[in-house]
Parts: C-alpha cells; structure tokens; sequence
C-alpha cells in the first residue's frame, strides 16, 4: 500500500515537473532596469513577438531602484542558474562581463542588418573579436537651459557658454536674480554610475585629461583636480541644487519630473534622453529646456565636449535557449521597432537606417551631432570599480572635502582596487 | 539510558543539520571567500584566486574603514546603548503598577515603531525630517528656518530613527523582568527606609543584571548588523557621515563589486559583535 503510493505521488511529481518544463521550452526570460519608457516599449515589443510567434511567452524581469541596483542584481543572475536568458546590458558592463564569461558571444554572420550599425557602436559590443550584445541605444550628454528662467535673469539667448566658467557667470546671475532656483545642477550623489559619467567625466574629458591611459589608470592629474575644484566651488557658492537633493539617491527623478516642470532649474548637466521624457510626460517643459553642447575647461579644441555609453541586449552564457533569445533579439531590432524606440525613449538610434529615417524625431538629430566629439569610456573590465571611486570622490568634495584631499583618497582607493603597477599619478606640485 | 541518548540524538538530529547548513557552512564559506579576490563582475568573479590576508591588510590600511568603525561605535553607544537600553527599562520601570489603560496606551504607541517594517519606517523617518517634512513644518510655527535634517544632523537623525523603531523591545523584556521582581523584596527595602532612587540602584537593577546583559547583547548584534533603516534614511551618506560598518560592508562588496573585501569586513563586524557580548558579560559579571 504505501509503496504504491509512494509510486502513485512519484510519478505524479514527474508528471506535474514534465509539464512545467513544457510550459517553459518556449519561454525566455528579459531583464531591464525599470525606466518608464523602456519598459513601455518593452511590453509593446513583446506584446507583438507574442503575436507573431504563438505559444511563446516572454517574462519581463523588470528591475527597479538606481543603477547600482540593476547591475548588482543582473550580475549575481547572471551567476546563479536563474532563467535569465536575454538581458539589457550597459555598454559599460559588457567588456567586464564578457571576461569574466558571463555573456555567450553572438554569432552575427547571418545577419545582414548588423551591417547598417554604427562602426563606432559596433566597435563597443565587440570583445576579443567576438559579439558580445547588440547595441540597441547610444546616447550623448550635454547642457538643457531653461529659456524662461534665461530670459528673467536677463542672460542673452541664444546661449553657448565657450568654458567652465561662462557657466558659472550664468549660474551666479540665475542665483542674484530670481531666488528659488537652483541655478544648476547635476548628478551629485555616490549611488550610481550616473554620477561618473554625466558629472565627472563630462568635466574631465574636457579638460585634456582622461580617465585611463595607455593600459593605466590616471588617478591623479591636474584636470582632475580642476574638475573637483569646479564641483566644489558650486556647491560652497550655492549655485547647485540643495544638498538634500543633490545627495538623494533619487536625484533623477526629482528633478526631471519635478524641479524642471516646476522651473526650479536653470542649467542641467545630463543625458540627452531627459528629452524622451519630458516629450511625453511634459511637453511644456521639453519645449523650454534647450539641449547644447557642453563647453570644454577653457574653450580648448574642440570647443564640446560629450560622453556616450549605451545599451546593448546580450544572451547569458548560462541560457539554455540561446537560440531562441536571438530569434527574440532580432525581433526587438527590425527597424520599426527601434524607430519606435527612439521614438519613445529617445535615445539615439545606433544604426544609420534607423537615423536616416523620415520618423527619426528630430530634436534627436541635435544629440546626434554631439557624436562628433564624444567620447567613450575605458574599455577595461576595471571601469565599474574605479567608477564608484570616482562617484564617492564627486560626492565629497560637493559636501566640501578639499579637492586636493579628495583627489588623494581617490587615488589610494583606486590603487588598493586595481593595483600599484595598473596606476599612474601625474600630479605634481 | 542509551536509548534514551538515542532519542535525544534522533530529536537533536534536525535542528543540528539545518543550524550546520545554512548557518555553520555559510559562515565557512564566507571565512574562505574573504582571503580571496572574488568580485562582483570581471574575470575574477568566475576565477578566484586565493590572496592570503591581503583583504585585512587593504581594510586595516583603509582610511575610510576607520571612519566606518568609528561611526559604527557612535551608532552602537547612542542608539543601542544608551537610546533604546536606557529608554527601553525607563518606559517599562515607569509603567510598572500603573493602571491597565495606561499601560496599554503607552504600550501601543511604543510598540507602533517595532512592528512597522523597516523600508517604511525609513520613508516615515524621510517625510518627517525632510526639507519640506513635518519638523520643518511645525518649527515654521515658531519662526526657526527649515533644516535639511538628514544633511545638518546625519548621525543623530539616523540615531532618533533607530531608537523610536527598536525600543519597544527592550521595554519588553524589562517588563517580563520587572515583573519577575518579588514585591516583598521592595517592600523590605521600603521598611527599612530606602527611597525610590535607592530602591532602584541597589534592589532593581542588581535583580534585573542578567536581563540587562542579555538584553545589550541582542540590541548590541542587532544594531551592529541594522543595514535596512540607514541605508534607506540616507544611503550611508552624506559622504561618510552614517556609513556604518554594514554599509561600509555592502558598498565595497554590490557597489565596488570586491566580493572578498566585502566578505572580510562582514567577518571583522561579526567580530566586534562577539568581543562587544563577551565584554558585557565580563563587565557586568553576569551569570549567563
């Protein structure tokens, strides 16, 4: 009796994991950071895949809190066997994951319209010969004004500051003439890579300095120093937002969707997406906010300066239906949907068909140009760490650290991460 | 006799198994994982490489783990020690023998802080101390200006929050203590003509030393591991301000990706936590 029933629940367990295993063969598992519109254009996408290709399921695994979050969470799935199959990928993580053997590589040969992606877009998917994750988005950074705040303050429009310090003569003016606003702000806060590369980078590329060089990082150097100087004399002369923003993790979202509609920002050092989101949510607001190009220290050639990353959609080395994430994968990049992606997310398209488009939105074709003169983050599985370092840096000298200290400290933090001979200093006194 | 060890063994069985796998082999693995160079992403999170103690040297050498240290120390005195500890035997002291409605009152109230769980206690504790938080909102009434509470007074804020979230236990277990108190042992100690104060310092408190050490203790193990209210209260910053050791810990480790670092600073905190419990017990030579 009680082996037959042994026998009897057994075989029903098989039954019950059999069918589950069923339900699941044609299933893949997607997972992004939350961010609105992504996330809206996501669940169109998959919404039609679903349609076209019966029977197959799509799960979303929509990850939510700020960056660090999302790569922290993708990284230790990427590790475990959890079902990830198809992942975003910050073009900044690929390399580092790529090493370490997280990602499968992605065999494009068959595949025409890889030949209409970017060359430089291309260049950043590609590790050790191999693809790695198709880039789906670019991006450029840059300075948004507030027109009606200009006008009030009496500063002559159309405005290009030519250096750092236009900005600051502007920003002063903002602060004399209409109090309640802050005059400029930017991405302060030691929580995400946000923080690296629309603040500290965005500023230190522009000064002839780089963050790596020749296979070593440079952790101290007279650009360097400036750039935190810059980031210091801010806050201590009050043209930044209050500390109790600039230092909220939840920076972005305050003043995208509630400083800027309510006109509390004069000048926003960010990414050329803000523009996506304002279009939808508040049209007023994308109107009276103008996108320029971000001056460099003193005017030096070029004159801009810009950052760009981007998202690729990669496999994990770990799926058991890679075939079916790329069958998925090239789904998401036919050319209606990335139009529709640029569209709604407005990010810059990373293939020439798709910005060549009559649909492309326009204003996408002024971020477009800041291509001309950007410039890439280190290619080095290292960045993600030095990059904290770096944010905590920005951090400490917004709140009022001297910047000669703070830059020491980044400095010694790096070098105990990455190692003495992977290290350069070329400050001197 | 043996059969009866037997079933002690059988009835033992279980619980040692399960306290051995998820509580005994994590700590080892943990204890191996911190001599090596395992991160987050990039080539060393699939091949780690054993480093020796190489990740204490980087902690004892770092700066800002002193700074860590420290902040955990300030933390641990004002909110564990004499916050909760200190207000936790008030409370229940004051409360003993007073009326039924009272005790239910106050006890309400109290205990409101330790059963809201903690995400949303940290989003009570933001809107409250906000720049446009109800503090700022009652001082306006007296003509003070609004304060960036979480900036201007980090330390003390995340303090306050702690202490208005964990009290309740502490009152708790003084409450079943002091309850345990035998009334003629007062009442002699009235006769011979003690006064309160007296009664408190020379009949309560020596009755009461187990439940004091125990109690320091689990506070003590609780405060030293709180990660969830200061890192959604303030993140750990602004800069260093409330980076506690779990937060030190929790950077290094999911936002520095430096695995094996992370791991060595968990075990230096579960360190403090053993040497802080055994001090107590030394101190106060308590029995337990």
């Amino acid at each position: 009796m009680c082996k037959k029933l042994v026998l009897i629940l057994s075989l029903l367990c098989l039954a019950f994991c059999s069918s589950a295993f069923a339900a699941t063969a044609k299933s893949i598992s997607v997972a992004l950071q939350y961010d609105p519109m992504t996330v809206k254009w996501m669940k169109q996408t998959v919404a039609a895949y679903e349609k076209v290709n019966p029977g197959t399921k799509v799960n979303l695994i929509i990850i939510g809190g700020t960056q660090a979050n999302y790569y922290t969470k993708k990284a230790l799935m990427l590790k475990s066997s959890a079902n990830l199959d198809v992942m975003l990928e910050d073009s900044l993580m690929l390399k580092s994951d790529a090493d370490a053997k997280l990602l499968a590589p992605i065999d494009v040969t068959n595949w025409k319209p890889w030949n209409n992606y970017f060359p430089k877009v291309k260049e950043a998917a590609i590790v050790n010969g191999k693809v790695y994750g198709i880039p789906l988005s670019t991006d450029s950074r840059g300075l948004y004004y507030n027109t009606n705040i200009f006008k009030k303050a009496g500063i002559k429009m159309p405005w290009q500051p030519k250096n750092w310090n236009d900005i600051l003569i502007a920003a002063k003016q903002i602060k004399k003439k209409i109090p309640g606003v802050f005059p400029f702000a930017f991405n302060t806060a030691s929580s995400g890579e946000a923080t690296s590369m629309q603040t500290a980078e965005m500023l230190l590329y522009g000064t002839g300095n780089t963050l790596y060089k020749n296979g070593k990082w440079v952790v101290t150097s007279k650009g360097l120093l400036n750039t935190l100087k810059f980031i210091s004399t801010v806050y201590k002369e009050h043209l930044g937002v209050r500390m109790g923003i600039a230092l909220n993790p939840q920076y972005g979202n305050i003043v995208v969707t509630t400083l800027a509609p309510q006109q509390k920002v004069g000048i926003i050092l960010d990414g050329c997406w803000l523009q996506g989101l304002w279009y939808r949510k508040y049209p007023e607001t994308a109107k009276i906010y103008k996108f320029i190009p971000m001056p460099t220290e003193f005017g030096q050639a070029p004159g801009h300066i810009s950052m760009s990353g981007g998202w690729d959609l990669s496999i994990s080395a770990k799926s058991t239906k890679k075939a079916a994430a790329f069958k998925f994968i090239k789904f998401v990049m036919t050319k209606k949907n990335l139009l529709n992606y640029a569209i709604l997310v407005r990010n810059l398209a990373t293939r020439k068909d798709v910005a060549d488009s009559k649909e492309y939105p326009p204003e996408l074709k002024q971020a477009t140009k800041f291509l001309e003169f950007t410039h890439y983050r280190p290619s080095n599985q290292n960045y993600p760490m030095v990059s904290s370092k770096l944010q905590n840096a920005v951090e400490s000298a917004a709140i009022g650290t001297s910047p000669l200290k703070v830059m020491n400290t980044y400095a010694n933090t790096v070098e105990r991460a990455v190692g003495k001979n992977n290290i350069v200093r070329e400050y001197k006194k | 006799m043996r059969n009866q060890t037997r079933a002690a063994i059988l009835f033992l069985a279980p619980s040692f198994i399960l306290m051995l796998l998820f509580f005994v082999g994590p700590i080892l693995v943990a204890f191996f994982f911190a001599f090596t160079d395992m991160s987050l992403i990039g080539s060393t999170s699939t091949h780690i490489k054993f480093v020796g103690f190489k990740n204490f040297v980087t902690m004892f050498t770092d700066p800002n783990f002193r700074t860590s240290v420290i902040k955990t120390i300030i933390f641990l005195v004002g909110s564990a020690i004499i916050g909760q500890q200190i207000l936790g035997f008030l409370l229940a002291y004051l409360m003993k023998g007073r009326k039924v409605f009272i005790k239910r009152v106050v006890g309400v109230c109290v205990l409101a802080g330790w059963v809201t769980p903690t995400i949303v206690a940290a989003f009570i504790w933001i809107s409250y101390l906000n720049y446009e938080g109800t503090v700022n909102y009652i001082i306006s009434y007296f003509g003070v200006g609004a304060i960036s509470w979480l900036f201007a007074f980090p330390m003390i804020s995340i303090i306050f929050a702690n202490v208005w979230k964990g009290t309740a236990f502490s009152m708790m277990i003084f409450e079943a203590a002091l309850g345990d108190v035998s009334s003629d042992v007062e009442e002699a100690a009235l006769m011979d003509g003690a006064n309160g104060w007296q009664r408190l310092r020379y009949i309560i408190i020596p009755m009461l030393k187990n439940t004091i050490v125990t109690n320091m203790i689990l506070i003590t193990l609780q405060t030293i591991g709180g990660f969830g209210l200061i890192y959604g209260m303030t993140g750990g910053g602004p800069g260093m301000a409330t980076q506690i050791l779990p937060i030190f810990m929790y950077k290094q480790a999911f936002v520095g990706y430096q695995l094996g670092y992370g791991t060595a600073i968990a075990l230096f905190t579960m360190l403090i936590g053993i040497v802080a419990s055994l001090l107590y017990v030394k101190l106060l030579k308590s029995e337990i």
